[in-house]
């Protein structure tokens, strides 16, 4: 597919639609990648983070056995660890670590590789998100629950994490957006997502600049479509009756969500 | 004696707020406790939910000690309805579901049972035409009513009202009170914290008087009202008259 640099046009717009058409399965093909990545490791992430973010709000009471105390303690030291590297390093850096020292691993797949390493990374920021999702919620909610007869655990499966998740929803939304722009530091472990593919191309024809005003305008497509999808689902989950935050001090916040149930 | 209270203590950190509480309570009777704020009304009654912990003392339901089986705590509490002053609907279920959930998950009722049970009881407290509603559309007094409904259908044998009308605008109370007269009525085991002395004068069969972490005084609606004993609790309906 080698062409002469000389038959694109010189005008950046006619230049770029021209590279587009030309390599279209190309970026087409990154830009697949890339959302493959975002979305399962958002996916994951979530999983990563519930788990961690319930981890971080389980309560110590006095009257428990030391052993439980000391037991979630060292598990909320461990997931602190986790968070506080995985938010405390670039993920560029996190990628070449651990593909190389899981060399082999992922020989197979560099997409799994991929998945896995911005799984990770996006766990620890998640951990965040439902952990003060879950802190928000009014302690009033937990007691009812208790006061129905319903175990912690299904306190925390039936009435905490709707909510919380609910509440966390703009910020869960905005993980798989940023994903999808980050899932580019990846190209440095060879992962031929949009960058990468973007990258090629233009070293192939020498037009790093009108290339990657193509990039951009494929990764605003991604970015900017996804949003729109998730304001979507936001205002669909806004429609079953969330009551906004109890205390009486809100009434602009409440005033936003008038829907009922039908 | 459904429920007897032997020498309860409770503090939070340095602070004692329950300093030696015994009190039985017959079933069907309703006790209101009143007392001012800081007397450890509340936390009575979060102590008999276990919502609080308490450091010495016993409380005994149908002469079974609560604290004695940890496993058996959850089955206790959904016998023990609580009403809260704040209410506390979940926010993300419908006045229905609200009133579903507990008897399902706790309970283990069919789904199809319990949702007739909780039409039931929502028609009872005048509720049942907002079944379908968000919880969020409805006013204090009507979220009140629903959180009375969603507590009648685990069929607990004692309710506890926190200061079930405190956190309602004025208009709103009566609505209320009136659910919980009606209940009264049935000669439903209750223990009621209120200060809507009036509303606690005609519906009581008993008052307990709370100052400062004690039961200073015990007795029949007249008793307390008409002739009280104790300088304490003279001084408090004095300021409450006023």
């Amino acid at each position: 597919m080698y062409i002469l640099s000389t038959s694109i046009p010189n005008d950046l717009f006619q230049a770029a639609y021209f590279i587009f058409m030309k390599y279209a399965p190309l970026f087409i093909f990154g830009a697949k990648n890339t959302l493959i990545i975002a979305l399962s490791s958002t996916l994951i992430g979530l999983v990563i983070g519930l788990g961690v973010g319930i981890i971080k709000t389980l309560p110590i009471s006095s009257s428990d056995p030391l052993i439980k105390r000391l037991f979630i303690r060292f598990i909320r030291l461990i997931t602190s660890i986790y968070v506080e590297i995985f938010r405390g390093t670039p993920m560029m850096v996190q990628a070449v670590f651990i593909y190389y020292s899981l060399n082999g691993l992922f020989s197979s797949s560099r997409i799994l590789a991929g998945i896995f390493i911005v799984s990770i990374n996006t766990g620890a920021y998640m951990a965040e998100i439902i952990r003060s999702g879950i802190q928000s919620l009014d302690n009033g909610q937990n007691e009812a629950a208790r006061s129905l007869g319903m175990s912690n655990f299904q306190t925390m499966v039936f009435v905490v994490l709707p909510q919380a998740i609910r509440n966390a929803f703009p910020a869960i939304g905005n993980e798989f957006v940023v994903n999808i722009k980050d899932t580019s530091v990846l190209t440095v472990i060879g992962i031929s997502e949009l960058f990468f593919q973007a990258n090629s191309i233009a070293g192939s024809i020498y037009k790093f600049k009108e290339t990657f005003f193509v990039a951009a305008a494929v990764y605003l497509f991604l970015t900017y479509s996804t949003t729109l999808v998730l304001k979507y689902i936001e205002r669909k989950m806004n429609m079953t009756g969330y009551d906004g935050p109890s205390s009486s001090t809100t009434p602009l916040i409440t005033a936003h969500f008038k829907g009922e149930t039908s | 004696m459904i429920l007897e209270i032997n020498h309860l203590k409770k503090s939070f950190s340095n602070l004692e707020v329950l300093k030696d509480i015994s009190l039985s309570v017959e079933v069907g009777e309703v006790v209101s406790i009143i007392g001012s704020s800081g007397s450890g009304k509340s936390t009575l009654l979060r102590c008999i939910n276990l919502l609080e912990n308490y450091e010495s003392g016993t409380i005994l339901f149908n002469s079974q000690d609560i604290n004695s089986n940890k496993q058996k705590v959850n089955q206790y509490r959904a016998q023990v309805g609580m009403i809260f002053q704040s209410f506390n609907l979940f926010s993300h279920l419908n006045v229905l579901e609200n009133c579903v959930i507990g008897q399902v998950k706790v309970l283990h009722r069919k789904r199809k049972d319990a949702v007739v049970i909780a039409m039931d009881y929502l028609a009872k407290v005048g509720m049942l035409e907002f079944a379908k509603k968000s919880v969020m559309t409805l006013s204090g007094g009507q979220k009140q009513r629903v959180a009375i409904a969603r507590t009648l259908c685990m069929d607990p044998q004692v309710l506890l009202f926190d200061e079930p009308t405190s956190a309602l605008d004025p208009e709103m109370v009566g609505e209320v009170l009136q659910v919980i007269q009606n209940l009264a009525k049935e000669h439903r085991t209750m223990i009621i914290v209120s200060h809507e002395m009036s509303f606690a004068k005609e519906v009581s069969d008993r008052i307990i008087f709370m100052d400062q972490g004690y039961i200073v005084e015990s007795g029949t609606p007249e008793q307390i009202f008409v002739n009280p004993v104790e300088a304490r609790t003279k001084e408090f309906l004095a300021r409450f008259i006023q």
